[in-house]
């Protein structure tokens, strides 16, 4: 990789609620122009991770960096203003809302003034529509459709376009893929691509290998809360990634090397390998 | 926005208009009623009724309308229309306060009601159904107490000012409530809210996914807190408006606010869970739902049976609504070029 900053690192995050313990020792960073890929199987405490970079949640302990200076996420209103976007699996936006409309929730253009301030729906449409066009979605060409009439594929371009329009330097994308066909997917790894190259820095959290093959740079293993390997493009084959999620031999003899790292360690799991 | 220069007005469109099922209904209803109920219900005595009744329930269902757009309930506004014209009523006549005062005290009695629901409902997790069912049993307590207390009975009669009943409460040529105009003015700034103001959008957002809402920046909590308010004070107005209208103020008067205004508002297409509506179709919701009230009056039904008219029409209109509803997103996943 190059030796620019990360955009985004964590540094020792450690995240328990109560008594039990979610994530252990967390150290992951991801640069511009980067794609990281998360994965791990459900329970591995993917989402709470999501929820920490995402203002959600707050670390236990340990830092969260941004652009080398340690930053506090409090809410996630202050973690999209630091250019953190995240993208959940439906896309998170408003299926009876037009498409001009919930590009825009929240931060309204409008025209006249004081009192007389009165929704541009027109302008709105048009940037809406420009925006994702240029992420290469053509079939989006009036932004008075609504949200709920797009398939599950241009929902989710329409919330990454959304994100990079208003300026989102770290796109978080939750299982973007997880509930597409073929098709779809392989329009939404397109997306992912173009937010690449764009510069942005891309945190991919998936379970499927061939969507993480497809467009990672970089990969990290999650497994019982713990970074359980953490390997650059090409390091490992596919089948080898896939022996890791699917829980095959390699799975098991992690979680066998884990556990017992942790019973001689007080119960800390190992660090990153 | 009710014009599309890109598109241009084709049947197809309006069939996609989540309004269209709202305005043949209340077409259909109009001329079953006509039909039935003969020169008067088609003449003065029947449109002023219709209106008189849609003016009253119709402000408050815009106000609801929105709050059940936002997703949530307002179940209070029964209460707060007589706790409303009792304050009016027991400032004017028990403490001699002018007329004006008594009524801006009674529709500070609203926007209070309509705070505390709305305090109640942003801060805490209990469903708002449940919230304003409190708040109402809660203010009908305290109007009852006291207004006995004060006045030494459960009604007041109150002579207004000349311009307090010109204002709000004479009848236009015997028959048309004032209120109908009032109605209107409530109309163009609701209208003006939803579908004109950005606010707007943050209420269909907020109705839509909450936690969206709130993570794209929208202050939901000022949001609900204010949409209560707004509802408060529409009922208060009401009450107002029925105090100096009839010169008299009733403790027990208000209850059937409550379900016929959000009768009023499901029938105009609003989606009970929050997200979709709009103010033409709550107007047209609320002329169909008293067309159909007054219809049976004026057809000489047995008025026995008239609840299990509105009963039925009620059903039948949310499912052309759904319909309906299913139709605008199927072309508009059809639209594509």
């Amino acid at each position: 990789m190059s030796d620019k900053a990360p955009i985004l690192a964590l540094r020792g995050v450690n995240k328990s609620f109560g008594p039990i313990d979610v994530l252990h020792d967390i150290n992951i960073e991801v640069r511009a122009g980067e794609v990281l890929c998360l994965l791990g199987d459900n329970g591995a405490g993917k989402s709470t991770l999501i929820k920490l970079m995402s203002g959600v949640h707050q670390p236990t302990s340990g830092k969260i960096e941004m652009d080398g200076a340690v930053v506090a996420l409090p809410t996630p209103r202050a973690a999209s203003e630091k250019g953190i976007a995240t993208v959940h699996q439906f896309g998170g936006t408003f299926p009876l809302m037009s498409i001009g409309r919930s590009f825009f929730v929240g931060v309204e253009p409008t025209k006249g003034w004081g009192p007389f301030k009165v929704y541009d729906r027109k302008t709105a449409n048009e940037i809406a529509v420009k925006a994702v066009q240029d992420f290469g979605i053509t079939r989006i060409d009036d932004g008075d459709r609504l949200v709920g009439g797009l398939s599950g594929g241009e929902r989710q371009s329409l919330a990454i376009a959304r994100a990079v329009h208003f300026g989102a330097r770290v796109l978080i994308l939750d299982e973007p893929t997880a509930a597409l066909g073929v098709k779809q997917a392989a329009h939404v790894l397109r997306i992912v691509n173009e937010a690449k190259r764009r510069g942005l820095a891309v945190i991919f959290i998936t379970h499927q290998v061939m969507h993480a093959m497809a467009v990672g740079d970089h990969f990290a293993v999650l497994i019982r809360g713990a970074i359980a390997a953490d390997f650059k493009k090409g390091e490992r084959t596919r089948e080898e990634i896939t022996d890791l999620m699917a829980g095959g031999e390699t799975m098991a003899g992690l979680e066998a090397s884990i556990e017992g790292y942790m019973a001689d360690h007080a119960g800390h799991p190992p660090p990153a390998v | 926005m009710t014009t599309k220069p890109t598109a241009g007005i084709t049947l197809r469109h309006l069939a996609s208009r989540p309004e269209a099922g709202s305005f043949v209904g209340m077409i259909a209803v109009y001329v079953f009623f006509a039909l039935m109920g003969g020169a008067n219900f088609i003449g003065a005595p029947g449109i002023s009724s219709v209106l008189n009744m849609s003016s009253e329930v119709g402000i408050i269902a815009l106000s609801v309308g929105l709050l059940m757009i936002a997703g949530q309930l307002d179940m209070s506004v029964g209460s707060v229309v007589p706790a409303s014209s009792l304050t009016v009523s027991l400032l004017a006549v028990d403490f001699g306060v002018p007329d004006i005062l008594a009524i801006l005290g009674g529709l500070a009695v609203g926007l209070a009601i309509g705070f505390v629901n709305g305090v109640l409902v942003s801060r805490t997790r209990i469903p708002s159904l449940i919230i304003t069912i409190g708040t109402m049993f809660g203010v009908m307590g305290l109007t009852l107490g006291l207004t006995i207390l004060i006045h030494g009975s459960t009604g007041v009669f109150l002579v207004p000012g000349d311009a307090a009943k010109a204002v709000f409460g004479q009848l236009i040529r015997n028959m048309f409530q004032v209120s109908i105009l009032w109605w209107a003015v409530f109309v163009a700034v609701i209208y003006g809210l939803l579908h004109v103001s950005p606010l707007g959008n943050w209420i269909f957002a907020l109705g839509g996914d909450k936690e969206s809402a709130r993570n794209a920046g929208i202050p939901t909590g000022k949001l609900t807190i204010g949409l209560y308010m707004l509802s408060g004070f529409s009922a208060a107005f009401v009450g107002v408006s029925q105090v100096m209208t009839f010169n008299a103020a009733q403790v027990a008067a208000g209850q059937t606010f409550i379900f016929n205004s959000i009768m009023c508002v499901v029938i105009g297409g609003v989606l009970l869970t929050g997200g979709a509506g709009s103010v033409l179709g709550i107007v047209l919701g609320t002329l169909t739902f008293c067309i159909v009230n007054q219809g049976i009056f004026f057809s000489g039904l047995d008025p026995n049976y008239g609840s299990i008219i509105i009963g039925a029409l009620l059903l039948i209109a949310v499912m052309t609504n759904d319909k309906f509803r299913a139709m605008a997103l199927a072309l508009s996943a059809g639209r594509r070029s």
